[in-house]
């Protein structure tokens, strides 16, 4: 399949046959199921951020709620906070989870590498645990008080340097990145290694037969080829991390502490929406955050769509 | 293995026979709740007094995670999907649900009369008119300590600040137990065992908490910002990388014997006597200066509602009664020791610690934590900033005076007091 | 001679750095492990230590296994597991192929709209979701459970999917349809079969937040008979929060099953994913 070019912009080999009813098959069960279950219980959310209880009555309020949310100190407070973690939360992932994730596989798919079927099945192995694990694990391993990290950094002579840091608000949201980033590292992982063994054979072959090898190789010769691979990644962790919520729920609880350090959208839009305690689920002011996410994920998609995509087709083989 | 066969048998019978003969369909009630550790007590002690007295009405006790509850329960009875007897948070949540008319009235219910005013507020409508959970149970807060250690290091229990204060000084000089359990992970634990615990005796209980939502004390004031000048000293007694220290790792710390004192809530007599090999005692908030009246968080905390749009309103109703009754109250109180029943008919209780601690309520005046009524029904929401910011005063990250500004300040953006 | 060298110097770093990271992956899990095996005090004074004759304890399996039926819960997420995996491979797939094969009119559209749900969690839609599950007594039953994480996972099956189908070699198809095989067959006789290591990959992304989501199994399922396993667990952790060898005895019950699936099933998907680059 590799020296096929990409012919699909002459698809369709019999145009103008009447109704192709093969087409409306094979959309259809998509189409209901999703429509039905995802869309319009969307749809029903995203209507309600346009409307507000007035006195006891849900009033078309246009986009006070927005006006509410940018406009009002402690609101905008909030949101702001939520964003910037989760944007710091966003560059961590891209900065460690995604390179690690391209040197582990660059690793992984060196030729006649031994026992690389076991290392490939240990990485992979936690992005199959649930939050609830990963969190109440991580949790324990971090305590002080069970005294696994500082026994372990005891014995590479670190000890010094253990602090709460899950407790700490600077070291707080750091920390919970890392353990998304221990969760998930496996995905890319397995994406990037899938596109790196798919390079044909001859390519390499021929870097080899002008001297291309080793480091220059990968920088010269496989990176660009996977940088789809890589541009899809990235993607899917903006979205992916933009959505986020379970692992700061489950290892920081819903108020997100210390401090509100590690708030992020998703623990934001859960309280807002659903209550917490003693603060009521608020369904407007929850349906506008959750279309402010959608807005950001939308921009973020768009521009990967229509900017970057686009730019690196030129390099697809 | 066996036991679960004959489970099984017997379960499969049962349908059967009923099948057989009853065709007066029996009556299912669904209790919705957070309270799942409390399932077995459910299950092997409430609901089969209340069946053998009831034929035909069977009763499914089913807690969801305390964290989860409101959430799920919210989404459940918008949706219709939700049992026919409700547990009740305190107060706004509860309020709430009753406005959405998802809570019945329950004024006429049979049982009721047995409730003071005081215990029935937690669940009464602002104008007091209409009462729509039947109370269940209370909390009171104080300290648990290590007997043993005490009588080791010579402690004697300590009644004022300054005595409180010249203990935890002892014990981390001596140095084999940490003074205080207690972190600042989870947040509740600073604000509902800390400044809940302490803080009643410096805004003098009902007196204060009043004064405040009247609007004539604010939390700038010398009797609310105290609290956390007492608790900021707490800091140095704690354990280390108490800021990581979760609520089951103080619970640990203290009942494996590697802590002397433990800021507590009295649901903790239960585990604490399972898991203690220690002799446990306990002591209520210390006072300022010797002789000053004390007082107690002695708090509200669950009660039970009929759900408006439940199927079996008259079955429900006769559990309610049965909720309402000095039978249940006996109960619940004795398979619960630190859940102390709300109904006017006394209880006698069998557990000494829980004994210690209800009768705080002759010596002490008896207030409910500060931020629960009025106070946290708009955003921000004052609970919730306060443990945020509880923890943030033990950690050191804002100062008590901070913390008292930020909280008024955002009381002040929505609550408007009635003049 | 030195070149030789240098390359075993090489492999031992690369082995170094993969031994290092796959511990760091495992230790977790194998600290829940042992611990779940050891008793109280001992969990508490020597985590580290693998469970001795004298610590070896066995109780927190004892709670568990009487407090929880961990069967079920597991019978309940492996169903709905592959239940829904299996619809939105092939919805998903049926849809990205009308997609990438066909011009008609309204096709990006069509694309935009099923791309739609890549971004916006479906959590959003839970109330609206749950009133009608009610609605069609879908209520606690798996039924509820699957459709919406059929519903969730075909967003962005169609996404990849429908990259991959791109790829496939027009010739092919139009040799098919001049040996006259319907646009059916096409699909599943020929594209399939080469879109599968793509099926695997998407497999393992709609697997992952299914087998893991506590949300909608609290919401449309909490009933002793629906229960998941990571709802049975979480409840459980919830429980008791206190008794460590109870939780991390829940924690090596929820585990071990995906361990054991993940061993057997982890040759198929590397395969899967292999067999694309050997053609």
């Amino acid at each position: 399949m590799s020296n096929t070019p990409s012919t699909h912009d002459a698809t369709g080999p019999i145009i103008k046959r009447p109704t192709r009813w093969h087409i409306v098959v094979f959309l259809l069960p998509a189409f209901i199921v999703y429509s039905a279950v995802m869309i319009l219980p969307l749809i029903e959310t995203l209507r309600l951020s346009l409307f507000n209880t007035v006195d006891g009555q849900s009033t078309f309020v246009g986009l006070g709620n927005f006006k509410v949310l940018f406009g009002d100190e402690r609101w905008a407070h909030d949101f702001w906070n939520a964003l910037k973690n989760n944007f710091i939360f966003f560059v961590i992932h891209m900065l460690v989870q995604n390179p690690m994730g391209v040197a582990l596989a660059a690793m992984l798919s060196l030729p006649k590498l031994r026992f690389a079927s076991f290392y490939r099945t240990a990485i992979f192995l936690p992005t199959l645990l649930s939050f609830v694990i990963v969190g109440f694990i991580w949790k324990l391993i971090l305590s002080p008080i069970w005294g696994v990290s500082p026994f372990l950094m005891d014995l590479v002579g670190l000890k010094s340097l253990f602090s709460p840091w899950l407790g700490k608000p600077g070291s707080a949201l750091i920390a919970v990145s890392l353990i998304s980033v221990w969760q998930y590292v496996g995905i890319p992982m397995m994406l990037i290694y899938a596109a790196l063994l798919n390079i044909p054979e001859e390519v390499i072959e021929a870097a080899e037969c002008d001297g291309v090898t080793g480091w220059s190789q990968f920088w010269k010769i496989k990176l660009p080829l996977i940088l789809p691979a890589i541009g899809i990644i990235s993607i899917l962790t903006f979205v992916g991390n933009f959505n986020a919520f379970d692992l700061v729920y489950t290892v920081q609880g819903a108020l997100a502490g210390p401090d509100g350090s590690t708030d992020i959208l998703g623990t934001l839009l859960y309280r807002t929406f659903f209550g917490f305690q003693l603060q009521l689920g608020d369904r407007s002011m929850g349906a506008t955050i959750a279309t402010v996410m959608f807005l950001i994920i939308l921009a973020g998609v768009s521009l990967y769509l229509f900017v970057i995509q686009r730019r690196m087709r030129r390099y697809q083989f | 293995m066996t036991r679960n066969a004959i489970k099984g048998l017997l379960l499969a019978t049962s349908i059967l026979g009923t099948a057989g003969f009853a065709q007066a369909a029996d009556v299912t009630l669904t209790v919705e709740s957070w309270r799942n550790d409390d399932l077995a007590i459910w299950q092997e002690k409430i609901i089969p007094a209340f069946e053998a007295k009831n034929p035909g009405i069977k009763v499914v006790f089913a807690p969801t995670a305390p964290t989860e509850y409101n959430a799920a329960l919210n989404a459940k009875l918008d949706a219709g999907s939700a049992g026919d007897l409700i547990t009740c948070r305190p107060f706004d949540a509860s309020l709430e649900l009753f406005k959405k008319g998802h809570l019945a009235s329950l004024n006429d219910l049979p049982g009721m009369e047995n409730f003071s005013p005081v215990a029935k507020s937690a669940w009464t409508t602002d104008d007091g008119a209409t009462t729509f959970c039947v109370p269940m149970a209370s909390v009171i807060h104080g300290f648990i300590y290590n007997k043993d250690a005490f009588d080791t290091l010579g402690i004697s229990v300590p009644t004022t600040e300054a005595e409180f204060f010249a203990a935890l000084d002892k014990i981390k000089a001596e140095g084999s137990y940490i003074p205080m359990a207690m972190g600042t992970k989870d947040l509740w634990e600073a604000a509902t065992m800390g400044y809940q615990n302490i803080g009643p005796t410096y805004w003098k209980g009902e007196e204060g908490r009043a004064a405040l939502i009247k609007g004539e004390q604010k939390l700038t004031d010398d009797a609310w910002v105290e609290p956390y000048r007492v608790l900021a000293k707490w800091k140095d007694y704690l354990g280390d990388g108490f800021e990581a220290q979760t609520y089951p790792d103080s619970q640990n710390l203290f009942t494996l014997g590697r802590a002397a004192i433990y800021p507590a809530g009295s649901w903790e007599i239960g585990l604490f006597n399972t898991q203690a090999q220690f002799k446990m005692g306990a002591f209520p908030p210390p006072v300022k200066n010797a002789g000053d009246t004390c007082y107690i968080s002695d708090h509200n905390d669950i009660g039970v509602g009929l759900n408006a749009k439940g199927a079996n309103p008259e079955a429900a109703k006769k559990f309610l009664t049965f909720v309402a009754s000095p039978e249940f109250a006996d109960i619940y109180a004795n398979s619960l020791p630190g859940f102390f029943s709300l109904n006017s008919t006394a209880v006698k209780m069998a557990d000494p610690l829980a004994q210690e601690f209800v009768s705080w309520r002759e010596k002490c005046k008896p207030t409910i934590r500060s931020t629960y009524q009025i106070l946290s029904r708009g955003t921000p929401n004052l609970e919730n900033e306060t443990w945020t910011e509880s923890a943030n005063v033990i950690n050191g990250t804002d100062t008590p005076e901070q913390a008292g500004e930020k909280l008024q300040k955002g009381l002040d953006s929505w609550y408007k007091p009635a003049k | 001679m030195s070149k030789a060298r240098a390359s075993l110097t090489r492999t031992s770093l690369v082995h170094l750095a993969l031994i290092s990271y796959a511990i760091i992956s495992v230790f977790p899990v194998f600290l829940t492990l042992i611990n779940s095996m050891k008793d109280r005090n001992a969990i508490f004074r020597n985590p580290m230590q693998l469970p001795s004759p004298k610590t070896f304890d066995l109780v927190g399996y004892y709670t568990v296994l009487g407090q929880g039926d961990f069967a079920t819960y597991f019978q309940n997420s492996f169903i709905v597991t592959v239940a829904a995996i299996a619809l939105v491979l092939l919805f998903g797939a049926m849809a990205a192929f009308a997609l990438s094969e066909y011009r008609f009119r309204g096709n990006t559209l069509m694309g935009l709209y099923l791309a739609i749900g890549i971004m916006i969690p479906i959590r959003l839609g839970t109330v609206a979701i749950l009133q009608g599950m009610v609605a069609t007594g879908l209520v606690n039953t798996l039924t509820a459970l699957i459709l919406v994480y059929t519903a969730q996972g075909i967003p962005l099956a169609v996404f990849i999917l429908s990259e991959f189908m791109r790829t496939v070699s027009d010739d092919l198809k139009n040799a098919g349809r001049i040996d006259g095989l319907s646009e059916y067959s096409i699909f599943f006789r020929l594209v399939l079969p080469l879109v599968r290591p793509a099926m695997a990959t998407v497999a393992v992304f709609t697997m992952i937040p299914i087998w893991n989501d506590l949300w909608f199994p609290l919401i449309l399922a909490p009933s002793e008979a629906t229960k998941t396993v990571t709802l049975g667990s979480q409840i459980f952790i919830g429980q008791f929060v206190t008794n460590w060898n109870a939780v991390l005895a829940a924690l090596s019950l929820a585990i071990f099953p995906v361990l054991v699936l993940y061993l057997v099933f982890s040759r198929q998907l590397i395969r899967g994913i292999t067999s694309g680059a050997v053609k």
